[in-house]
């Protein structure tokens, strides 16, 4: 079980954002082997590292794991963010996919064809003010613990904390009536990770769009 | 802990459909609560508080499906599956199969997603995305699970027993098998498990008719789909 996880995955957020953000935030090192041209990845493929030919792929523990879910959960388990029995794991899961619905509908925003855009937007602000937003800032009133699990740290709070500063980007005012959310925030400790990555969203989709697809429209991948 | 699971949702397979196999997989009788009307979604959304109405119902993010088992209204596709592996030994013997288990998962929800998703399509649309169903599980999908059970030549997908990977799995190659049964047709490895698990008494089961299993669901199920959830 040597060495540190090893992160295969073109130089931005995409699906790998999330993986970065858990093991930063359980206080776990890791490298990164950025995929920068096509023969990067045609490389994983030939060799057989991608189960589905799809990256992420992480190196951990001897596996080299795909697919966003099956490592944040590996990883969850692992460093103890995952709660303490299958109830509370069910409710973190429940909080975590609410997350990612929302999180995906932001992701995917720069794939938007420019007619479409602004539809988008206020679909996610709407979704955003009436449906997610609501429901964890619900949750955190009505146990009033620091957490959303447990009173604990879990991947939950990780994810969702991640999702606040997407959703602060795209328009800060969202964030406004919801006071606990706005402190959950401010935790966890940052442990000293790297700042926010500044790097334009646009700019990694189209890097994104010439590894993946040539320079064609991103079709299903 | 009282009572059997109940089901929220409405009457055609959609997101709940691998959540009532799993169930059945497992031995577990089930209710069904159907949702038949926009309004019965609104009771499950809505609750009358103060002459106000409250989104503070039943379903923490206004979707179904939603199971009430073990004094939880669980919602999201995965959270319940998650917890009823996990309750009914489906989910692996540690972490390391967990992982595993989740990686052929959501490998099959992959192409299970496209699958569900095609009659949406627009009709210039179908035959694209038919062809690319086709490609895919041809090329990808049904290759990567062949080479998992030629690997180790057991049974089943992780740690020689059945888990949620091989329910998902065959509920999967049904499916593909209504679209286009000569996708199967090199995978004989896959073939023994569709086989095996479906013999397992609690599938086969299932598997007759008149059981819980929804049938495909054709324009008349569509229809009612977007006068329910208004799409």
């Amino acid at each position: 079980m040597a060495g540190k996880p090893k992160l295969h995955y073109f130089n931005g957020r995409g699906r790998m954002e999330c993986i970065r953000w858990l093991l930063a935030a359980a206080g776990v090192e890791f490298e990164e082997k950025f995929i920068e041209q096509p023969e990067d990845l045609d490389k994983l493929r030939n060799d057989g590292s991608l189960m589905f030919q799809q990256v992420p792929m992480v190196e951990i523990d001897g596996m080299k794991l795909v697919q966003t879910r099956a490592i944040l959960n590996y990883i969850a388990t692992k460093y103890n963010l995952y709660g303490k029995d299958m109830k509370e794991r069910a409710l973190i899961d429940m909080y975590s996919e609410g997350v990612e619905d929302l999180g995906e509908m932001i992701m995917h925003l720069p794939l938007c064809p420019p007619d479409q855009k602004d539809a988008k937007i206020a679909q996610i602000k709407e979704r955003t003010t009436n449906r997610y937003f609501p429901a964890f800032e619900k949750v955190l009133k009505n146990h009033g613990q620091d957490y959303l699990v447990g009173n604990k740290l879990s991947k939950a709070d990780i994810h969702l904390v991640e999702l606040l500063y997407y959703v602060e980007e795209l328009d800060p005012s969202l964030l406004a009536n919801f006071p606990l959310l706005k402190q959950i925030q401010l935790y966890p400790p940052r442990q000293g990770r790297r700042v926010a990555r500044s790097w334009a969203p646009v700019t990694a989709q189209t890097t994104l769009g010439t590894i993946f697809f040539g320079r064609e429209q991103p079709a299903d991948r | 802990m009282a009572g059997k699971p109940k089901l929220h949702y409405f009457d055609a397979r959609g997101r709940m459909e691998a959540i009532r196999w799993l169930l059945a997989a497992a031995g577990v009788e089930f209710e069904e609560k159907l949702i038949e009307s926009s309004e019965d979604l609104d009771k499950l959304r809505y609750v009358l508080s103060s002459f106000l109405l409250s989104k503070d119902g039943s379903l923490v993010f206004q979707q179904v499906p939603m199971v009430e088992i073990d004094g939880m209204k669980l919602v999201q596709t995965r959270a319940i599956l998650n917890y009823i592996a996990t309750k009914y030994d489906l989910y692996g013997k540690d972490m390391k199969e967990r992982a595993l288990i989740d990686m052929y998962t959501e490998g099959v929800a992959d192409l299970g997603e496209m699958i569900m998703l095609l009659p949406l399509c627009p009709p210039d649309q179908k035959n694209t995305k038919l062809t690319l169903i086709q490609e895919r599980a041809t090329n990808r999908y049904l290759p990567a699970f062949e080479n998992v059970l030629k690997s180790h030549r057991q049974d089943y997908l992780v740690g020689n027993k059945l888990s949620k990977a091989d329910i998902h799995l065959v509920e999967l190659l049904y499916y593909v098998e209504e679209l286009d049964p000569s996708l199967l047709a090199n995978f004989p490895l896959l073939k023994g498990l569709k086989t095996r698990v479906s013999n397992l008494p609690a599938v086969k089961k299932f598997l007759q008719p008149g059981s819980q299993r929804k049938l495909p669901g054709g324009e008349k199920s569509l229809e009612r789909a977007r006068k329910i959830f208004k799409f």
